[in-house]
């Protein structure tokens, strides 16, 4: 779904990505993770062709992104804040990108309330902006936004971050569910090993913006990431 | 404590993200303030002679007191609108152990310090010193002196406890506007002689100096008000709670008769009545309908047919102006989020043109009493409103794609310059010189017909090619996205 090659990008002469080929299959389930300044939101910025590669591409089903904007209706990405619209009320966000996306108010309401329980009632019939809404809600408006008109790749930077426990344990619950029964590829960055180990099949490890791991999830993943990330491994 | 504040303010200024960008900015407003300073200074030295030579038989001491009045109202309006109260950033400041009280003096002290402060001074003084000269007593024009200064200062703390009481609203300046219109009013039509009294006021401190206490009573009356304002606010809570309105959706369907542009016009719609800054330009219609105003009734512009396209390019377009020099920044909050989303450039674009076009003909057809001052006006108006929908409305959207200035919507509104670049200056000249340049020479070649003609012709060319020209402005959108990107990610 999903092809990196040769992928570098360069801030005057600083490297702060440099990944030489990375494949990720449909339906793939894909953890991010790595330090600060590693280069998981670089990678996600590019991948939405936010801001141009210095060398190499990214193709999205086929779709190189720097090239062509054919990969936009089938993918979708919630960043960070500035992926939310402060003055327009959640509902009237969700039918603004329903609409990009071709989806009317019906399909909209009809995706939407699958996701009462993770709204927690704080959401919907507020009557609040978003601005007004605190970080962990503007969020949740922000991932569900990300789900509407059936994405097939969907980014999630920092999901986790600044959700509450019940919250963070519904959305891990959703993104499986969205790549084990739906097909679809998620991208997610975290700090947070126990999360992503929770719901990614594959987790790649990025430092100074190269891929120092690549593995496929199981039982001693955890593990082998911790003792990673607490630098025990390099006495090994 | 005060020594290590204005080292942290000190760093603040200069290692701000913003400091040389908007070196410019600073430079002219540096002109602009030897510009004033040379006013001021000019006047209190001329004052005295000056008044001397028209009046001679009065004394010019008391002339001058008779006016302070209006300079009282003139400096209320001017401050209101112009000096901000000192901002800190108190926020990291209130959980390490400082006294509230110290940082709300410190405040307050340094507003004392404002240029506005300063500037009458470079009157008062060179007067104060004609007038020793001129062998007035010594001690009471020193009094004097002492009292308009401190004058100056309950002003500067008066317009704090205004600004307080009206920055929260919508159209803060309605209630600064209708308290000085409100007491010019009064005192022009003879109701209650203000400056009558302000100035015998003033001629009593004169001859009895110890009345100086009465000044000195109302400073320290509203630094007190001011110091409990400031106290009250700097908690922790009224700093982060933010007033929550209840909203009211509107679903706007009508919008639907515009096509597949119809979601980005809800969007745009939404964003003028939503935000305090760009509600404002709404207001700003009124102004501009009004314009003409100023000019028509005088018979001095009758005579002046060239200058009719100004007015018309003005008023017709200032929404226009005001709206159009800020795309995209308006939406530079989450232009990251348009441009990873599934939409057509052109579509927005769209939308945006639209919206100013429409408001051209609107502020056009709003604008036709005017043909009561004569037919060349209305015709003037015709042409230049044709003139705004097929060229300036172009124009102003291609320059947008030149815009790298972030807007942040939460800001507010009347006389925010965030936002305001070297483009913003740029593009009035093809706006509104442009028009009148071209208007001016035809009419004065060949006559006032062809000249309208002319502007509506170009108009019209502009409308033809209209999909033409906004695909080639959406190509230039495009080759900028990153640019743009980048630098609506930028915080100050």
């Amino acid at each position: 779904m999903i092809t990196t090659s040769n992928l570098s990008k360069k801030y005057s002469g600083n490297q702060v990505l440099n990944i030489e080929s990375l494949e990720i299959p449909k339906g793939q389930s894909f953890g991010l993770v790595g330090n600060n300044g590693a280069g998981k939101t670089t990678y996600f910025s590019l991948l939405l062709d936010l801001i141009q590669p210095t060398t190499g591409y990214i193709k999205n089903n086929d779709v190189q992104v720097n090239k062509s904007e054919d990969w936009k209706p089938f993918t979708s990405a919630f960043i960070d804040e500035s992926f939310l619209i402060g003055y327009l009320t959640p509902e009237e966000y969700f039918y603004f990108i329903g609409e990009l996306r071709g989806q009317n108010k019906a399909d909209v309401n009809a995706l939407v309330s699958k996701f009462e329980d993770f709204f927690h009632g704080e959401i919907i019939g507020q009557k609040k902006y978003l601005r007004d809404l605190s970080k962990g809600n503007q969020k949740k408006a922000g991932i569900v936004a990300a789900l509407i008109g059936n994405p097939e790749v969907i980014v999630l930077d920092e999901p986790f971050a600044n959700l509450d426990p019940t919250t963070q344990i519904r959305l891990k619950n959703i993104i499986k569910e969205l790549a084990e029964k739906q097909g679809v590829t998620v991208l997610i960055s975290s700090h947070d090993l126990t999360h992503v180990t929770d719901v990614c099949e594959r987790i790649v490890v990025l430092e100074k913006g190269e891929v120092v791991k690549d593995l496929a999830t199981s039982a001693a993943t955890l593990k082998e990431l911790e003792a990673h990330f607490s630098g025990s491994e390099t006495v090994l | 404590m005060i020594k290590r504040f204005l080292s942290l303010e000190w760093k603040a200024f200069f290692r701000s993200a913003s400091f040389g960008k908007s070196l410019g900015i600073k430079i002219f407003m540096g002109f602009l303030s030897l510009y004033f300073i040379a006013m001021f200074l000019g006047m209190g030295l001329l004052l005295f002679p000056g008044l001397k030579k028209v009046y001679p038989d009065q004394d010019p001491l008391l002339i001058v007191n008779s006016f302070l009045f209006y300079w009282i109202l003139t400096d209320l309006v001017f401050r209101f609108f112009f000096q901000k109260l000192p901002v800190m950033s108190v926020m990291p400041l209130l959980t390490l152990p400082i006294n509230r009280g110290t940082v709300v003096n410190y405040v307050l002290g340094k507003s004392a310090l404002s240029f506005f402060n300063f500037l009458p001074l470079f009157a008062i003084i060179p007067f104060g010193i004609t007038l020793l000269f001129k062998d007035y007593p010594v001690a009471n024009v020193l009094v004097w002196m002492l009292a308009l200064i401190l004058v100056v200062l309950i002003i500067n703390f008066l317009n704090f406890i205004i600004e307080s009481f009206s920055a929260e609203k919508e159209l803060s300046f309605l209630p600064v506007i209708l308290i000085v219109g409100g007491l010019y009013a009064l005192n022009h039509f003879n109701i209650i002689a203000f400056n009558k009294i302000i100035g015998s006021g003033f001629n009593a401190i004169y001859n009895y100096p110890f009345l100086i206490i009465v000044p000195l009573g109302l400073l320290v009356l509203c630094y007190v008000f001011n110091f409990k304002l400031l106290r009250q606010k700097l908690f922790l809570d009224s700093g982060l709670k933010t007033k929550i309105k209840e909203v009211n959706a509107s679903n706007l369907e009508w919008t639907k008769n515009f096509g597949d542009i119809a979601p980005f016009m809800q969007l745009d719609l939404k964003l003028i009545w939503r935000n305090k800054r760009t509600k404002s330009s709404v207001w700003m219609l009124a102004i501009g309908l009004l314009y003409g105003l100023f000019f028509y009734p005088q018979p001095m512009y009758q005579n002046m047919p060239w200058f009719f396209v100004f007015i018309g390019v003005f008023s017709t377009g200032i929404f226009l102006i005001n709206f159009g020099q800020f795309i995209p920044a308006w939406d530079s909050g989450y232009y990251k989020l348009l441009m990873s989303q599934n939409i057509k450039y052109e579509q927005y674009l769209k939308s945006k043109f639209t919206l100013m076009a429409v408001s051209v003909m609107i502020l056009f057809v709003l604008g036709i009493p005017y043909v009561f001052f004569g037919w060349k006006i209305l015709l003037a108006h015709f042409a230049a409103a044709i003139y705004n929908i097929g060229v300036n409305t172009h124009v102003i959207l291609l320059g947008g794609s030149f815009n790298r200035k972030k807007i942040d919507l939460s800001q507010k509104a009347a006389f925010n310059y965030q936002g305001t670049g070297a483009v913003q200056w740029l593009i009035g000249i093809p706006l509104l010189l442009l028009p009148m340049g071209l208007f001016a020479g035809f009419y004065f070649l060949i006559g006032f017909e062809i000249a309208c003609l002319v502007l509506v012709i170009l108009g019209v060319i502009g409308i033809v090619l209209h999909q033409k020209l906004m695909k080639s402005i959406t190509q230039k959108y495009l080759d900028s996205k990153y640019k743009m990107i980048d630098a609506f990610d930028q915080n100050n």
